[in-house]
C-alpha cells in the first residue's frame, strides 16, 4: 500500500532550486532509504515530509506531497498537526536537556494523550522498550537525557518520536554520529519499528541501505534518478549513475 | 638552506616569547592600578567605619528637666533635655567662661541632646542620678582622634580651637574618649554635619531605584528579545530595529537623564527627586543591555533543540517557551545583573532629575524623595568639611561592595543555571 504519494515536488532555496520534480511513492510499514552523494537535495526532501522546511525563511516547496488522501503542502493543512503523525530524528542526536522521562513525555504532554500520571509512565516505559533502551535507563529516568552516551542519546530521540504513535518515522542519517555497535542496534530497532510505523531512512552507507531497507530511491543533483525495491537497485539497477554510485566510483 | 630554517624558528620562538611578555606586562599594569585605586579608596575610607565618642557624666536633674515626680512614659518624650545637656559639657571645666562654654558644647554634635534624651527613655530610673553617657564627637575632634588633622597649623586655620584640643587631650588621658563601631553610617540619612552623615538615604535609594529599573527593564526587554528573535521576519525594518537598540545602548546616560526630565518630570508630572522616576530613566538606559544579552543568549541556543521541538508538534510558542526561553534564562539573568549594576552606578541621569537633593529622611517606598549611593558620593565629594573625605571613601566601598556582590551572583547563575547539551 502507498503511504505517502509525492507528485512533481520542487524545492527552492531562494532562486537557488535544490530539487526538481520529484515523483516517489512510499510503501507503508516499510523502510525506504534514500541515497545519494553530499547535497543531492536526499536530506532536503526528507524535511518536505513534515514540513520541517518552513523552518528556512527563504525555502519554497511546490508540487504535492499527499499523505492518507491528503497534501500537506495545503493552506488548510496543520502543522502542529501533520508532525503529530509524522516523527522524525535527527542526523546528531537531540535529546533536550532535560530528563529521560521528560524526553518522552513532552510529545505526549502537548499533544495531552495521556489523561494521568499512571497512563504518561506506560507510555514512556513502552516508548523506551520499543526503542530497546528500558533496560539501560529504566532506574535512572529522572537523570538528564544528555548525559547519555551518544547511541543510548540516539534510541532515546527514537523513543521520543515513537512516544505520539506516528504513522510514518523520517531518519536523518541516524547513525553518522554512531560507532559500528551503535549503528548495529539503531538498525536492529528500524527492522522492528517497520511493523507499527512506516520508515524513510537518508544514509550515507549503501551497506546501510542494502541492510535496512525494502525499497530505495537514489538522488543525484536534486533530481531523483531511479527508485524501486532495493534489491533491484543494487543487483540491477537500470541507470548508469545509479551503478556508478553504487560501486563507488563517485559520491 | 638549514641555517636559514633554524634561524627563522628561533625568531618564532622570540615572537612568541615577545608576546607573552607584553600580555604579561599588561595584565600586571591593570592589576597594578586597580591596587593603587583599592589601596587608596581603603586607606581614606577605612577610618569612617569607626566612630568617636565622648564619654560624658551627664546628671539627670529633674528640676532641670522641668520634670514633676513620678513622671509618666509622656512627659519624659516631652522633658527639656537641652539645660542638663548643656550643663553636662559645660561640667568638664569647671572654670571656664561663657565663650569656653559654648566652645565645649561644640566638641560634640547637635545631637547631643537626643543621644541623652534616649539614655533616660531606655531607663527611666535615672532621675537624679549621674551616669557616664557616649555623645558623638564633633566631626572635628573625631577626624583628631584619627589622626587625619594636622595639630601644628596655627590656630586661627583650624576648626579645632586651643582650649578644645587641651580639655579633648584632658579626656582622652581619663579614658573617656572612645572609638566604636559606626553603625549610624548605615541607619542615618544624610546631614549637613559629617559626624551624624549617614547612607541609609542613599542607599534605599538606590535599592528603589534598582527595583523599579529592574520591574520595568526586565520584562519589557526579554519580550522584545524573544519577539525579535524568534518571531519577527527577518527584513529591513528588523535590521533597522536591531541597529537602533545597539544605537540605544551606546546614548551617554546624561541624554537618558534630559529625557527622565523633560518627559517624566515635565509632561507627566511625576514627583521629583524620587526613585520611581530615577528607577524609570534607568530602565531605559537598561533596556538595551538586557534585550542584547536575552538575544546573544537566545541564538546561542543550539537550533536542533528547536527543530527537536518543531518535529515533535510542538508549536512555535510552546518551542519558544518550553526549550529555548529556559536555557536562554542564565545569560538573560546574568545580562540583567550585569546591566543593574552599571545602572547602580549611574550618577549623571539622577542628578537631572533631582536625586542629587541633600535629602535628610529616608525613604520609604519610591514615591519619597531619595538620593542614590554614585550621587551620594558626588554630594560629600563637593562638601568641603575634612570629615567627609572618609566618607566619600566609606560610600564607594559600600557601592564597589554592592556592585561586586551583584556581579559575583550574575556569574553564580550563569555557572550554576548554565546546561551542557550536546
Amino acid at each position: 500500500m502507498i503511504k505517502i504519494n509525492s507528485k512533481n515536488v520542487d524545492v527552492f532555496y531562494g532562486k537557488k532550486q535544490a530539487l526538481f520534480n520529484i515523483n516517489l511513492d512510499i510503501e507503508e510499514n516499510q523502510v525506504t532509504a534514500l541515497i545519494g552523494p553530499s547535497g543531492c537535495g536526499k536530506s532536503t526532501f526528507l524535511r518536505c515530509l513534515n514540513r520541517m522546511n518552513d523552518v528556512i525563511d527563504i525555502c519554497r516547496v511546490k508540487g504535492q506531497i499527499i499523505i492518507n488522501d491528503f497534501d500537506i503542502n495545503d493552506k488548510s493543512c496543520d502543522v502542529v498537526r501533520l508532525r503529530e503523525k509524522i516523527g522524525m530524528v535527527f542526523q546528531k542526536p537531540n535529546p533536550f536537556p532535560k530528563t529521560i522521562y521528560e524526553n518522552i513525555s513532552y510529545g505526549p504532554t502537548i499533544h495531552g494523550m495521556a489523561q494521568s500520571k499512571n497512563e504518561m509512565d506506560e507510555i514512556v516505559e513502552t516508548s523506551l522498550k520499543k526503542a530497546a533502551l528500558w533496560e539501560e535507563v529504566k532506574d535512572r529516568l529522572h537523570e538528564p537525557g544528555t548525559g547519555l552516551s551518544g547511541g543510548q542519546q540516539q534510541r532515546l530521540c527514537i523513543a521520543r518520536a515513537i512516544s505520539v504513535k506516528p504513522e510514518v518515522i523520517l531518519m536523518d542519517e541516524p547513525c553518522s554520529a554512531l560507532d559500528p555497535i551503535a549503528t548495529a542496534q539503531i538498525e536492529e530497532l528500524i527492522d522492528e519499528l517497520k511493523k507499527d510505523h512506516t520508515i524513510i531512512i537518508v544514509t550515507h552507507s549503501m551497506a546501510q541501505a542494502a541492510r535496512v531497507s525494502q525499497n530505495t530511491g537514489f538522488f543525484h543533483l536534486g533530481e531523483l534518478i531511479e527508485h524501486g525495491s532495493t534489491d533491484k537497485i543494487f543487483k540491477n539497477p537500470e541507470n548508469k549513475k545509479t551503478q556508478d554510485y553504487i560501486t563507488g566510483r563517485f559520491g | 638552506m638549514n641555517k636559514n630554517k633554524e634561524q627563522l624558528l628561533n625568531k618564532r620562538y622570540k615572537a612568541e616569547k615577545r608576546f607573552r611578555l607584553y600580555g604579561q606586562s599588561a595584565i600586571f599594569m591593570a592589576l597594578l592600578f586597580l591596587t593603587i585605586f583599592i589601596f587608596k579608596i581603603f586607606s581614606t575610607g577605612y577610618s569612617a567605619f569607626q566612630k568617636t565618642w565622648l564619654i560624658v557624666p551627664v546628671t539627670f536633674d529633674a528640676e532641670l528637666m522641668m520634670l514633676e515626680q513620678n513622671p509618666s512614659k509622656e512627659d519624659l518624650k516631652d522633658a527639656d533635655y537641652y539645660d542638663i545637656a548643656l550643663k553636662s559639657m559645660a561640667d568638664l571645666d569647671p572654670n571656664a567662661n561663657e565663650d569656653q562654654e559654648n566652645e565645649l558644647k561644640r566638641m560634640v554634635s547637635y545631637f547631643f541632646e537626643r543621644e541623652i534624651k534616649r539614655e533616660l527613655l531606655n531607663d527611666p530610673s535615672l532621675i537624679g542620678k549621674t551616669k557616664d553617657v557616649y555623645l558623638t564627637a564633633s566631626d572635628d575632634l573625631d577626624q583628631v582622634f584619627k589622626g587625619n588633622y594636622p595639630r601644628d597649623l596655627p590656630e586661627d586655620q583650624r576648626r579645632v580651637t586651643d582650649y578644645q584640643l587641651k580639655i579633648f587631650d584632658q579626656l582622652v588621658e581619663q579614658g573617656r574618649v572612645e572609638s566604636k563601631f559606626n553603625l549610624s553610617f548605615f541607619t542615618y540619612p544624610d546631614s549637613r554635619e559629617a559626624e551624624l552623615a549617614g547612607i541609609a538615604s542613599s542607599f534605599m535609594g538606590s535599592i528603589f531605584s534598582i527595583l523599579v529599573c529592574l520591574m520595568i527593564a526586565f520584562p519589557v526587554a526579554v519580550l522584545a528579545a524573544i519577539y525579535l528573535e524568534e518571531f519577527a521576519p527577518k527584513n529591513r525594518f528588523t535590521d533597522f530595529i536591531e541597529v537602533n537598540i545597539n544605537n540605544l545602548a551606546a546614548v551617554p546616560s546624561i541624554v537618558f537623564g534630559l529625557l527622565g526630565l523633560g518627559i517624566l518630570l515635565a509632561v507627566f508630572q511625576l514627583p521629583r527627586s524620587t526613585p520611581l522616576v530615577g528607577g524609570i530613566t534607568l530602565s531605559l538606559m537598561t533596556l538595551p543591555t538586557i534585550i542584547i544579552a536575552c538575544r546573544a543568549s537566545l541564538k546561542a541556543v543550539p537550533p536542533s533543540i528547536r527543530e527537536a521541538a518543531l518535529a515533535m508538534g510542538a508549536s512555535k510558542m510552546q518551542t519558544t517557551m518550553h526549550h529555548t526561553v529556559p536555557l536562554s534564562m542564565p545569560g538573560t539573568l546574568s545580562g540583567t545583573i550585569i546591566g543593574l549594576a552599571q545602572a547602580l552606578g549611574e550618577t549623571a541621569p539622577l542628578i537631572l532629575i533631582g536625586m542629587v537633593a541633600f535629602v535628610n529622611t529616608i525613604p520609604g517606598s519610591p514615591l519619597d524623595p531619595a538620593a542614590s549611593l554614585p550621587v551620594q558620593i558626588y554630594i560629600w565629594a563637593e562638601s568641603a568639611e575634612r570629615g567627609f573625605v572618609e566618607k566619600v571613601s566609606a560610600c564607594i566601598m559600600v557601592l564597589l561592595g554592592f556592585l561586586i556582590i551583584m556581579n559575583l551572583f550574575a556569574q553564580i547563575i550563569r555557572h550554576k543555571f548554565e546546561k551542557k547539551w550536546s
